[in-house]
């Protein structure tokens, strides 16, 4: 069950742990796979909707409804088609026989996942100690202006650069972060309330940096700072055709080093403990306030982690959409991952890989499709009960976050 | 929570204020008010250089002598800090303390930057106007915030309701006659509150969660469909024109007043009554009794008869649908047409507004007027100066909300079972 979901309901009662474990672990991957494919149905309603020729063809649904039908499934087939082109495999560019026609796909949902990963990690991490942040885009903002910053302002030889740029994010996330978590430990305010409050101030804080000499690039027109060295930019991957890069394996590393924390370490019991009973966690001689400083600090660094790899890798030089939706995305991304490190490396490389469909889709449906794709996944997922009496399974097991549901003042 | 439950005339909130104002807070406030003199006296007072201050009021304009203006002002606040810390205000006095400072200080700052740069006279009914506009759609999202929340649904939706809105009322507004697309944002805020009130009171859904995912939702739904309906077929579908200006007889010829309040569309006059309507039902009603009850402590009021759920159902449908309308200001209310994420980060500010205002309809509503105030003055700052970037001043309203979050001015106590879904035993 602990790796499962964040927490155990304690009304259900655990009957023979072992086998109630595979059963549990099935389960959660059937309402996965069923939430996933309840989501591309509504989504095949909606492209239909969508497509003019479809809607043509109803208007003469009584006298020849085959057309319709045969319409509708024409833009569905399509739309998913070139969402899985755009990710994953396109024949078309395959067949130059070149390395980025056979690859390219996959280096774009790398590519898209990498931030994703670092972002889901950080809002699963908190979620395991009870918190909801929700302030990843903000987090992510300062960790790239952090990292950008000492990517172009310093000059410092190649392979110190990176790793300084790098640090330097980390902290800038973390620091955001930590002010939200330092804030419920010493005052009791909602890290939800602020994470989302400091999102804007981080807005605008870029905002304002992104019109100051010194940080905005020469000739002042644009809001876009000046671009990163060369030096502190991280490695491409696969060849300078292909924009995967280094941060994916960052992304990988740290879904490592927080599963080993969460499972092995003293620090992630104790994150647990006050994630699953904050009262029992301070019976048992926890600082309940300490916990929820060091969590912040580590997912606000994570989310650095993202905003590291947007600003070095992908996109080396900090624009007002550095975050490109990163932060909220990566809620859902922890949310499908049910909060685990492994799961959330899945969920990161699924979403990445509609992100990295999506231009390629915008042909046949418009792109927000993956975006309501998205939300319906994580809405079923968080409601299991719906896919369950859609697909009339049996109940069992909890919702992801449902330890969550308490107020504002919890 | 025994001591607040009996309470019934008073906001509790409010009452909680007084009742715990301590010397602590007294000195704190105090020191608040001598800072905004201070800089009042000592930094504007050193920048301005004796020129004329030019106000514009409706056409007319006073000249005010820029540097004994703002010499004054710091003074009567420095006074009013003084009087603070010393005796302190009482009850009724606390906010009127606070607004005339508030005021006063406006009148330094504006004039100070009117004796910047072109030397500009500053259109303060103008920027009012600018505010009241602004804070429109802030102050139905906040109601709904509002209605929600002390009915015990915590509502991060505002956002998405609120776009779910400005975008029904854009269709339906085109297909049909403008005014008719107030119907289509309230039922699309009301649909959008549907699945708010579902999934959190049946399904038990984490209620943070589920705003954060519904306005993903309704985000990523007005966007697909704006691009398969509206963007092509924009004169059939996103051409729902613009709600006319109503002037009320007599009111809005009062000079000032009347330009402010009383010649403006439906949705204001709407609000207005809404602001009126959710605080008089919230706390002179026996629906508003049993609203704050099912927000406090749902299980006392089910011993009691009420339908704790049905009631929660009926709550959150009517605030999301509020949020709807406040959606349609931004689409048929203003500039007549929806685009991808017109209410940008609005749903947001009305959250931190509910919150600001401490979970009272009056306090969102003052809240959300300050919010609007301070974009409206961003954006007349950035025109006449930059000596202050207007990103910066961009932020006060979040830092305002974080601070009041932290508890610096006061105790900031949401209603005590508010996100905390209800099962009966």
């Amino acid at each position: 069950m602990s790796t499962t979901a964040p927490v155990a309901t304690p009304e259900t009662p655990a009957p023979a742990p072992a086998k109630r474990h595979r059963s549990q672990a099935w389960d959660t991957a059937l309402v996965t796979l069923l939430s996933f494919v309840t989501a591309l149905v509504i989504g095949a309603i909606l492209i239909a909707i969508a497509d003019r020729q479809t809607r043509d063809s109803f208007q003469y649904f009584g006298h020849y409804p085959g057309d319709t039908f045969r319409f509708a499934w024409s833009a569905i087939w399509h739309t998913y088609q070139a969402l899985f082109y755009g990710a994953v495999y396109n024949p078309n560019t395959a067949s130059h026989g070149t390395l980025v026609g056979y690859l390219g796909p996959i280096s774009e949902t790398l590519t898209n996942a990498t931030p994703l990963i670092a972002g889901g990690l950080a809002v699963g991490v908190a979620f395991r100690a009870g918190l909801f942040n929700i302030g990843g885009q903000g987090q992510i903002i300062i960790g790239a202006v952090f990292a950008g910053f000492v990517g172009f302002h310093w000059h410092l030889p190649a392979g110190i650069h990176l790793v300084a740029a790098v640090v330097a994010g980390l902290i800038g996330g973390a620091l955001w972060g930590g002010l939200a978590g330092l804030l419920k430990a010493r005052t009791g305010a909602h890290e939800v309330i602020t994470t989302i409050m400091l999102n804007y101030v981080a807005i605008n804080l870029l905002g304002y940096l992104l019109s100051v000499r010194g940080f905005q690039a020469p000739p002042y027109g644009q809001a876009i700072a000046n671009p990163v060295d060369s030096n502190a930019q991280l490695p491409l991957l696969l060849g300078d055709s292909m924009r995967v890069h280094a941060g994916l394996l960052l992304s990988i590393a740290a879904a490592v080093v927080v599963w080993w924390l969460l499972t092995y370490s003293r620090l992630g019991f104790r994150l647990r403990a006050v994630g699953a009973n904050p009262a029992a966690a301070r019976t048992a001689g926890m600082s309940v306030e300490n916990s929820y400083v060091v969590v912040m600090l580590i997912s606000g660094a994570l989310c650095g982690l993202a905003g590291v790899s947007q600003v070095l890798g992908t996109n080396p030089a900090i624009t007002g959409d550095i975050d490109s939706g990163i932060g909220f995305d990566a809620i859902t991304v922890a949310l499908l991952g049910r909060a685990n490190p492994v799961g959330t490396v899945f969920a990161g490389l699924l979403f990445g890989g509609l992100r990295a469909g999506s231009p390629l889709m915008q042909a046949y449906a418009p792109n927000e499709l993956v975006q309501v794709i998205q939300a319906l996944i994580v809405l079923f997922i968080a409601a299991p009960a719906v896919i369950r009496a859609i697909f009339r399974l049996k109940t069992s097991g909890t919702s992801v976050g449902a330890d969550l549901a308490k107020g504002w003042n919890g | 929570m025994s001591t607040t439950a009996p309470v019934e005339d008073l906001t509790v909130d409010h009452e909680v204020v007084d009742t715990t104002l301590s010397s602590r807070s007294r000195i704190l406030r105090a020191i608040a008010y001598a800072v905004l003199g201070l800089i009042s006296l000592v930094w504007l007072g050193t920048a301005v250089d004796g020129g004329t201050a030019h106000l514009v009021f409706d056409g007319h304009t006073v000249g005010l002598p820029a540097k004994a203006t703002v010499i004054v002002v710091g003074i009567v606040i420095l006074a009013i800090a003084a009087w603070q810390g010393v005796r302190g205000f009482g009850r009724r006095a606390t906010p009127w303390a606070a607004g005339i400072a508030f005021l006063l200080f406006m009148v330094a700052f504006f004039s100070w930057v009117s004796t910047q740069g072109t030397n500009p006279a500053i259109d303060v009914v103008g920027l009012l106007q600018n505010s009241i506009a602004l804070s429109v759609p802030l102050i139905l999202g906040a109601l709904a915030g509002v209605m929600c929340e002390r009915s015990g649904v915590i509502n991060v939706a505002i956002e998405g309701q609120m776009l779910a809105g400005a975008w029904a009322a854009a269709l339906v507004g085109s297909v049909a006659v403008t005014w008719v697309g107030l119907f289509g944002a309230l039922a699309a805020g009301a649909f959008m509150g549907v699945l708010l009130a579902l999934f959190s009171i049946r399904y038990l859904v984490n209620q943070v969660v589920l705003g954060v995912v519904l306005n993903v939702l309704a985000a990523g739904l007005t966007g697909f469909l704006f691009d398969a309906f509206m963007a092509n077929d924009s004169e059939k579908f996103n051409q729902p024109g613009v709600l006319g200006e109503i002037d009320i007889p007599l009111l809005h010829s009062i000079p000032i007043i009347g330009p402010l309040f009383f010649e403006a569309n439906i949705v204001v006059y709407l609000t207005y009554i809404l602001i009126f309507g959710v605080d008089v039902a919230l706390f002179r009603t026996r629906w508003g009794l049993r609203t704050r009850a099912i927000g406090e402590h749902p299980k006392a009021a089910d011993t009691v008869g009420i339908k704790v759920l049905a009631l929660r159902y009926r709550n959150v449908l009517i605030g999301s649908a509020i949020a709807g309308l406040g959606g349609a200001y931004f689409t048929i209310g203003s500039v007549g047409g929806f685009a991808k994420g017109i209410t940008s980060g609005n749903g947001f500010i009305a959250l931190a507004a509910v919150i600001f205002g401490r979970w009272s309809p009056r306090g969102a509503t003052a809240a959300a007027l300050l919010f609007g105030f301070a974009i409206a003055l961003q954006n007349n700052l950035s025109i006449n100066t930059h000596a202050i970037p207007s990103y910066l001043l961009a932020m006060l309203p979040y830092v305002a909300t974080i601070i009041a979050v932290a508890g610096l001015v006061g105790k900031v106590r949401a209603p005590a079972a508010d996100g905390e879904p209800y099962v009966k035993q």
